[in-house]
């Protein structure tokens, strides 16, 4: 069962032949979506990957000369708990005007992905477990829970009270 | 003829959004305890969610936290919390050190019922648990205080609407408290949050915000930090989106017990920590999240009375010789002026034998009623666990005077040694090391004697049962906290902690522990051994908390632990 999650339009899931490159010191000649050292080492040679995935306490500062070029960033949540994904979504977004695909990776529950998707990611990793039609479903309602935010975020430049002010958000 | 219609209470009323908000969050939590009950979520995955609305699981029945934002209640609200203490839960609540009021023993099956009553109320339980930004605290007389030079109200509801559902702090490294002031004197605390705001005008009227971070009580106690002097007010929700951004990317997530916001100021320095809250705000600055003229306007509106004068509540018979005296305290101690001329009425719920903050369903519609009939419909809760009705005149007092001592509201004990700030502790509280609740009723009697705690004076005594200091005991100048000592329930005494009030002379102090700690049955003697070393000690007009400043703590630990000994001789002696 294809197991990334678009968090995009109407959720589904699809099918990425990209699989997360997980040891630190996996050979140079291995592909998919690269951990950041192993990424930074190719980038550094001129050949800058178009997929890689960063833990929480990496640094951005790498990735912000070549976010043009790059397709896919992944961010990993080791644990659901560990909330820095979300800054470091929000500032690759806001701050460095990343466009391209933005994954949340790792301990991913369904019920974060509204706030994953406010910060900016467009897809998720889910668990195998949760990789089936009946978590669909319920993503699908998760995702249409709130129609609504007071503050500004990704998704939403302007906070509820601009909007107010606009005459835009009260219906 | 007296006007009976129940005035609209002056505080925010939501408008479609703001209702649209809390409904659908009702929805949202009623799916994920449907999933957790039929088993989709395990427990793991479902605490994080319930916690976020508030559900903790306890030693005896889940209790639910729902929030009173920066302790504003109408009656409406307050009838509503006493419905749900009356069919959900076991006809109390417990009114708590941050403004919030817990529910002991709901059902689990039942709590999305309970937050759906809420929000039919423009109440909720959001976020007053989990990582995350809980409710906003200030002081209970805020926009009535003769000393206010701001009131904290509206930027209070403007940082609780920005905290609500942040997507990007959601799952910060630990919780994360805000307190406001506005007042010359701090009544909330601020030096023991971790950000603490001091609303101030400058010397053109223009509003400007004091930032301190990095205070809070715990395992490591500390007050927080100056970071910013003079923010211009606009500036306030990009300049807190900063400094929570620099935590939630660098507080430590290893060590539960490292991880508030005050250890990564500590381990940055002060100078550091503020250094890079700018450096990210400089992105922040000036951008659509600068508040506007319009906003604050907006929601300052629903905080001004549409007139000031007061309620003409029935004529009372006038107070009786039998009465004098009793009503004379009373009004000393838990009637205080407002701006204005009107008065705002401490309502004390440290009656003896009554846990402290605890307030039966009908000592809440009571309040709910003397808010309608002598006030303006409105309640506010203090964070030493009291409510106050404001807006009171002077001509009903005798008669809310009368009501509330029927319904057990009189005690006239407010900033006296049985005003005890207390947590539920180790009755209800899984976390705890140590029973609170006992204590505080063992001292509340110890010290019954009115005369004696007049005599006393002022004094702030606060127990906490265990070092998550909920009870707030490092600020207590006497602290009382539960500790775990060889699988039983000891208690650490500590003196000269001060909260910033004008009570602990505007100081934050943390308390000093005077010794070894203490068996449960102890704990009332050590107490009277402080209170007689203060009263022998005493100059005049000294408070306790101005004789431990004066005398440090050698005469006070000294007298505990001799009168320890003697006790101790004297009982091998009969043996």
């Amino acid at each position: 069962m294809p197991e990334i999650l678009s968090l995009r339009g109407e959720p589904a899931f699809f099918a990425d032949v990209r699989a997360i490159v997980r040891e630190p010191d996996a050979g140079p000649q291995a592909e998919g979506v690269l951990p950041l050292a192993l990424w930074r080492a190719r980038a550094a040679g001129g050949a800058v990957p178009a997929a890689v995935w960063l833990a929480p306490g990496d640094d951005l500062g790498a990735l912000v000369p070549h976010l043009r070029v790059l397709q896919l960033v992944a961010l990993e949540l080791p644990k659901a708990a560990d909330g820095r994904a979300y800054s470091l979504a929000a500032l690759l977004r806001t701050r460095h005007g990343y466009r391209g695909e933005l994954r949340a990776i790792g301990d991913v529950a369904i019920d974060q992905l509204h706030y994953l998707r406010r910060v900016g990611f467009d897809s998720a990793q889910l668990p195998p477990a949760r990789t089936n039609a009946a978590t669909l479903a319920t993503v699908r309602a998760i995702l249409r829970t709130f129609d609504d935010s007071y503050q500004a975020s990704t998704d939403q430049p302007l906070p509820l009270f601009r909007r107010r002010q606009l005459g835009e958000a009260v219906r | 003829m007296p006007d009976t219609t129940p005035p609209r209470a002056a505080i925010y009323a939501y408008d479609a959004v703001d209702q649209r908000l809390v409904d659908q969050r009702v929805a949202e939590y009623r799916s994920q305890l449907a999933r957790f009950l039929a088993g989709e979520l395990s427990e793991d995955e479902f605490r994080p969610l319930r916690l976020r609305n508030g559900l903790y699981i306890q030693r005896q029945a889940p209790m639910l936290r729902v929030a009173i934002p920066y302790g504003v209640l109408s009656a409406v609200q307050l009838r509503m919390l006493a419905r749900i203490a009356r069919e959900y839960d076991r006809g109390y609540g417990h009114f708590t050190t941050r403004q919030n009021l817990q529910f002991n023993w709901p059902k689990l099956e039942d709590t999305a019922d309970i937050l759906a009553l809420l929000a039919s109320v423009q109440m909720h339980a959001i976020q007053t648990s989990g990582n995350c930004v809980r409710n906003i605290t200030t002081d209970e007389y805020a926009g009535l205080a003769p000393d206010e030079e701001v009131d904290p109200r509206p930027i209070a509801e403007i940082l609780r609407q920005w905290s609500t559902f942040h997507p990007e702090f959601t799952y910060l490294p630990r919780k994360f408290k805000i307190a406001i002031n506005g007042a010359a004197e701090d009544r909330a605390a601020t030096a023991f949050h971790d950000i603490g705001l001091r609303l101030w005008r400058d010397a053109a009227g223009a509003l400007r915000v004091r930032v301190s971070v990095g205070g809070g009580m715990g395992r490591t106690p500390m007050l927080g930090a100056v970071v910013r002097e003079d923010l211009e007010w606009q500036h306030l929700l990009t300049y807190t989106e900063a400094i929570l951004r620099v935590y939630n990317l660098h507080g430590r997530r290893d060590n539960i017990y490292k991880a508030r916001i005050k250890i990564l100021v500590r381990a940055l320095g002060a100078a550091e920590f503020a250094r890079q809250v700018e450096e990210e705000w400089t992105a922040l600055r000036d951008g659509p999240s600068t508040l506007i003229e319009e906003e604050f306007e907006r929601v300052a509106a629903y905080f001004r009375l549409p007139d000031e004068s007061p309620r003409v509540a029935a004529p009372a018979r006038p107070i009786a010789e039998d009465e004098r005296l009793a009503f004379a305290r009373w009004r000393t101690r838990c009637v205080h002026a407002q701006r204005g001329g009107h008065f705002a009425v401490v309502l004390s719920l440290k009656a003896t034998g009554v846990a402290p903050g605890d307030a039966s369903d009908t000592q809440m519609d009571a309040v709910a009623g003397f808010a309608e009939r002598y006030g303006r419909s409105e309640i506010r809760v203090s964070h030493e666990q009291n409510l106050v009705v404001p807006h009171v005149a002077e001509a009903s007092l005798p008669a809310l005077w009368r009501d509330a001592r029927r319904a057990g509201l009189a005690t006239p004990n407010l900033g006296l040694i049985t005003d005890i700030i207390a947590c539920p502790g180790g009755d209800f509280c899984s976390l705890a090391n140590a029973k609170s609740l006992p204590i505080a009723a063992a001292i509340q009697q110890r010290f019954d004697d009115l005369d004696y705690q007049h005599d006393i004076g002022e004094l702030n005594l606060n127990i906490s049962g265990c070092i998550n200091s909920c009870g707030h005991h490092h600020a207590g100048h006497i602290g009382i906290l539960g500790v775990d000592k060889d699988g039983s329930e000891w208690y650490q005494v500590s003196i000269g902690g001060a909260d910033g009030s004008a009570l602990s002379n505007s100081r934050a102090a943390i308390g000093r522990i005077i010794g070894p700690s203490f068996a449960a049955g102890e704990v009332p003697d050590v107490v009277e051994a402080l209170i007689a070393t203060y009263l022998q000690a005493r100059e005049p007009g000294e408070r306790f908390v101005d004789a431990v400043e004066r005398l440090g703590i050698a005469p006070f630990k000294r007298a505990v632990y001799e009168e320890r000994q003697r006790d101790a001789l004297e009982a091998n002696a009969d043996a």
